[in-house]
């Protein structure tokens, strides 16, 4: 598979084309990630799918019931914590196992970034089997880049 | 940034920039050399330019990189000029540890071993999103929240001598339900009596060495052989809910800019916002002493019916890992009101302090540190001592050192089973992933912290005991 990497304005190495949705780098005891896009949005939804590699394997989850997600945040770090949030509130809470986030759309709203979508899932039931676990979003070393590829970089709390 | 050696186990960063205090760590310079490798220091030092922080910053001996506080990072605020942090208790409030003896020896048990532990894996649910015991409702759910294990022991799980043998006694009377979000209540509900996943575990041990057969025998643990069970576990997905929820309407209210990390958000302990986070985490801590304490009755079940006793198994202690509280600890000479930070230590209180059972009280407050998976666990008692060095306060465990990733890079969780099984430790699991993730080797090694917080003498060793039943979440 053929592989480009350039380095972006803030001298961090991404990927030129799209094959890659995300990567996870070293971190020693939580799991750290960058998301990638050609739009806020598919970077967005990307981290959604870093985020839920670490607990099951969605391509073996049914596409069976939606969720409507809608947050906000005073800024684009806080809209990305709340928006990941929901998956771990939404298993928590529903049993809910998440194998595709459609239609995300970002905008800006007065002081606000609110985003909305819907999540395409299943009941956890007897069948599924997640393997790891997801305590809760954190701020730690995000970082969110807008320049023409957009990535996103978390640390997640597991 | 100029680390200074005082002692072969304690180094101190003096006040330098924005430090209000200086920052003290108590390490071995075999444990300093992982330390120096993540962002511990950088961290206790920047804790340590919190607003009305007391004394110093301290960093225990299995110290690590954490969210804004280090983990194994203490630290006391003033109640007029201080501040409260989510990020300074951590997202699994109350995480926690509870450990029970048995008046079983090693032989007794040997037989069932596997039945037991296959029994005690069927009855206590584990694993990621898993639900528990039963659907509560959202009044119970309150109630639970509001009266902690207490709550449990009323509705016939365990006794009172229970709750007399848990930090708090069970419940924290500072606990308001009320200011708990609809999100974190409806990640509570399905979850009571559940172990979760990640480094959760319980264990079958038996007793492996008695450096201090006197304050064992206090603690009722008499013979090498002697069977205990310890639970690892914390407030679950309501806790990490509580965390999230006051990071952010702290953000949203006095805003991050002026901090070096966003996840040091706070506010002014007597600040409205202050007061709802400590009884939002105070809830929390009550759900966590809650589970554990549906735990440990299931787990008295099972011992009944697969060895058809439980006679014996009485609460050694439960302690709490994560948490934030008002403790009188002496400043400047002055006894003081203050609020103390654990993020990922245990409180170690030594003889004579009224906080700790009566039982206890002319030996000091047990201290339970759980090793990493296979390896073994440490009961320590606390001291006059830590009252003095570190606000009456020790290590919480082994810390990670290496990655998940490569975890699962070099280890395979069938082959730890079986290294486990050639050992005499049998391991239930819900998964092998996390069985590698959580092999020994990705953990410091946990008898050089416990050998440093005797030598500090912040924790000083009683009993150290080695697994011989796994069960992981």
């Amino acid at each position: 598979m053929l592989f480009l990497w350039v380095s972006d304005c803030w001298g961090i190495l991404v990927p030129q084309d799209n094959l890659k949705k995300y990567q996870f780098l070293e971190h020693t005891a939580d799991a750290k990630f960058q998301a990638f896009g050609r739009s806020l949005e598919e970077a967005f939804v990307n981290a959604v799918y870093a985020t839920v590699s670490l607990m099951w394997d969605r391509e073996k989850i049914g596409r069976k019931i939606q969720q409507p997600v809608k947050v906000q945040g005073r800024d684009l770090e806080q809209l990305l914590v709340n928006f990941l949030e929901e998956i771990l509130y939404l298993l928590d809470s529903q049993m809910f196992l998440l194998h595709s986030a459609e239609k995300i759309k970002i905008r800006r709203e007065a002081e606000m970034y609110m985003l909305e979508g819907h999540f395409l899932g299943d009941d956890y039931g007897k069948h599924y089997q997640p393997y790891g676990d997801v305590k809760a979003i954190t701020y730690s070393e995000m970082e969110i880049h807008t320049n023409d590829l957009f990535m996103v970089q978390v640390v997640v709390d597991v | 940034m100029e680390l200074e050696r005082i002692n072969a186990y304690t180094y101190k960063i003096l006040k330098h920039g924005n430090m209000k205090v200086p920052t003290v760590i108590y390490t071995s310079s075999k444990l300093l050399e992982s330390i120096k490798r993540d962002r511990t220091l950088e961290q206790a030092q920047n804790v340590a330019c919190l607003p009305g922080i007391q004394k110093m910053a301290y960093v225990m001996p299995d110290g690590h990189q954490g969210y804004g506080f280090p983990i194994g990072g203490v630290a006391a605020f003033d109640l007029d000029n201080g501040i409260i942090s989510p990020g300074g208790v951590g997202y699994d409030i109350n995480c926690g540890v509870r450990l029970l003896k048995t008046d079983f020896m090693e032989k007794d048990v040997e037989a069932k071993k596997t039945e037991l532990l296959a029994q005690i894996f069927r009855s206590v649910p584990a694993g990621v999103g898993k639900g528990g015991m039963f659907q509560l409702s959202r009044r119970v759910l309150e109630n639970v929240c509001l009266k902690g294990a207490e709550w449990a022991v009323d509705n016939g799980y365990g006794t009172r001598v229970d709750l007399e043998r848990t930090e708090e006694y069970g419940r924290m009377k500072s606990a308001d339900p009320n200011y708990l979000s609809k999100r974190a209540i409806e990640r509570g509900i399905p979850q009571l009596g559940t172990l979760g996943a990640g480094n959760h575990f319980l264990e079958i041990q038996k007793v492996d060495i008695i450096y201090d057969p006197d304050v064992a025998k206090i603690f009722g643990i008499h013979s090498l052989g002697q069977i205990l069970v310890m639970i690892h576990c914390g407030s679950r997905g309501l806790g990490h809910q509580v965390a999230s929820d006051y990071i952010r309407a702290m953000e949203n209210k006095y805003r991050t800019s002026g901090l070096p990390d966003r996840e040091l958000v706070n506010a002014p302990i007597r600040s409205e916002l202050g007061r709802q986070y400590y009884k939002s985490m105070g809830a929390a801590v009550n759900f966590a002493f809650a589970n554990r304490q549906m735990i440990a009755h299931c787990v008295r079940d099972v011992f009944q019916k697969v060895l058809g006793s439980s006679k014996g198994m009485d609460q050694v202690y439960d302690v709490c890992h994560n948490v934030a509280k008002f403790e009188k600890h002496e400043i400047d000479g002055k006894e003081k009101d203050v609020c103390i930070h654990r993020k990922g230590a245990t409180r170690s209180f030594g003889p004579g302090r009224e906080e700790i059972p009566e039982v206890y009280r002319s030996v000091g407050q047990p201290v339970i540190i759980p090793g990493s998976m296979g390896t073994a666990s440490y009961i320590l008692v606390g001291t006059r001592q830590a009252e003095k060095l570190s606000f009456g306060s020790t290590a919480h465990g082994a810390g990670r050192m290496m990655s998940r990733h490569e975890a699962r890079r070099r280890f395979r969780g069938e082959q730890i089973k079986q290294d486990l099984a050639e050992k005499g430790i049998e391991l239930q699991s819900t998964n092998w992933r996390g069985v590698a993730e959580e092999a020994a080797q990705a953990y410091k090694d946990v008898d050089e912290v416990v050998r440093v917080s005797h030598e500090v003498g912040i924790g000083k060793l009683v009993v150290r005991v080695v697994p011989v039943g796994v069960m992981k979440g």
